[in-house]
């Protein structure tokens, strides 16, 4: 029941909006997000949107967690296994510390 | 950005996985709060993915799930009332009371109508002025100030035939009380996405400072939740609890003011009653005296006479979280989700439709 999903608001009157969902317009409630603006993502949770997204926070975690990607190697069988230089290795972990707990 | 396939690159989780992986010393056991979380988790088969250390176990975050069989027989009995129009969330329709569900009802002759807002039930009120709406107001933080603006609006509008049964409950007094109870030992708490997003991550601050319990907020998509679990790990192994915000993309530290805000203008803290957690002080949330003229409690006391749970169910100790579906000597046997006996089977959010409908491995 607290699913809610990212929208794509297209314009606003009053406290409505009209919202893009997976290709499908309607109606959405600003009632508790007046700070909404069009162009922007926000949360759709029953009709209403109850946050806007921070497109820089989601940069900003994709970003992290592409960094972390570089001190991991690749595939074998199927199983992911740490670059194989230890020293690497513990850098990795003291980086993905500060990149997973940011 | 669409905020949805940015968050689903199997790439970056292999990395996180491979980072959880090479963290993880001790055997730890997190508990997803959230049943949305709990339905992530087994669509994309995230359990499977976690290293042997890392196990999952799911918590009370089905708003459906933990109302109260009373509380349930209560809808049906006021849906059974002469003149009244029910409306509610569909998950509710098929929950089994005391002595049949809502839908039963329905198919008696109630006029019970499924919404998808709580703005749609305030539509039909204005369409029905001869009739009593009643919505049904069931959901946590995310939902409850979604209900309330819907009560403005009919003050506003000077409606008279729109009531609501606040059924609302509050989720860090369920982690309390889970946490409190001691039955299952939790190393770190998975924190709801759209709750918070709500009542703001500092919210679980209580989580590292009363229980010495990290916490780590997610959102929904596979990397979300892999990222919180990675947060987790890693404050277990280094001894430094505390809640890291891994959904900063939906979740402020505040929350959201104005929802707060509308939530409390409308809504007091109150006690509730919760299935597999029982009556909580200061868990749920009532109509304020100033709104009671929308309270379908007041306005239409019913008794619908003494509970009957189901034998053998075991949803409240699912959502406790002391067992996992399959320990239930009903799941899959007598129970699923074409003949439900508990909520748990019912809802979208629910921990035994999630291990029903993706076929749970036990991990």
């Amino acid at each position: 029941m607290c699913l809610a999903i990212p929208t794509l608001i297209t314009s606003i009157e009053g406290t409505s909006a009209r919202a893009e969902i997976g290709g499908v317009e309607r109606t959405i409630s600003l009632a508790l997000t007046p700070e909404a603006r069009v162009g922007d993502y926000v949360l759709v949770h029953t009709g209403f949107a109850i946050g806007v997204l921070d497109e820089e926070e989601a940069q900003e975690t994709l970003r992290l967690l592409e960094e972390l990607a570089e001190f991991y190697t690749g595939e074998t069988n199927g199983e992911w296994r740490m670059a194989n230089d230890e020293l690497e290795m513990v850098s990795a972990i003291r980086n993905s510390q500060s990149a997973i707990l940011r | 950005m669409k905020y949805i396939d940015e968050f689903r690159d199997p790439q970056l989780a292999r990395t996180l996985l491979a980072n959880t992986r090479a963290r993880s010393t001790q055997p730890v056991r997190f508990m997803e709060f959230c049943g949305g979380h709990t339905h992530a988790i087994f669509r994309h088969g995230l359990r499977q993915m976690l290293p042997p250390t890392v196990k999952l176990r799911s918590g009370p975050g089905c708003p459906v799930c933990v109302t109260a069989s009373a509380d349930l027989d209560r809808a049906i009995a006021l849906a059974k009332l002469p003149d009244v129009l029910i409306t509610t969330f569909g998950d509710m329709l098929k929950v089994p009371g005391s002595h049949g569900a809502l839908q039963t009802a329905k198919a008696e002759g109630a006029d019970v109508r499924v919404v998808y807002s709580a703005l749609d039930a305030l539509q039909i009120a204005r369409d029905h002025p001869e009739r009593a709406v009643i919505f049904l107001g069931v959901g946590f933080e995310t939902t409850a100030p979604t209900v309330a603006v819907s009560i403005l609006e009919a003050e506003a509008g000077g409606l008279d035939n729109f009531y609501v049964l606040s059924l609302h409950k509050l989720t860090p007094p369920a982690t309390r009380a889970i946490l409190d109870a001691g039955e299952v030992r939790l190393s770190g708490i998975i924190g709801p996405g759209h709750v918070t997003t709500v009542i703001g991550s500092r919210a679980w601050e209580f989580l590292p400072r009363d229980y010495s319990v990290p916490c780590a907020v997610a959102g929904f998509e596979p990397l979300d939740i892999l990222r919180a679990v990675a947060a987790l790990v890693e404050m277990v192994e280094s001894g430094q609890p505390a809640v890291v915000n891994a959904y900063a993309r939906g979740v402020h530290p505040e929350g959201n003011r104005t929802a707060l805000d509308i939530m409390h203008r409308v809504f007091e803290v109150s006690e509730a009653d919760w299935r597999g957690l029982g009556r909580m002080p200061a868990s749920g949330l009532a109509l304020r005296p100033e709104y009671a003229r929308f309270d379908a409690a007041l306005a239409f006391p019913v008794d619908p006479g003494p509970t009957r749970e189901h034998e053998g169910c075991r949803c409240g100790d699912v959502l406790r979280g002391t067992v996992e579906p399959p320990d239930c000597p009903l799941f899959r046997r007598v129970c699923t989700p074409a003949r439900p006996v508990g909520p748990c089977m019912v809802s979208a959010e629910g921990a035994c439709a999630a291990w029903y409908r993706y076929g749970g491995v036990d991990v």
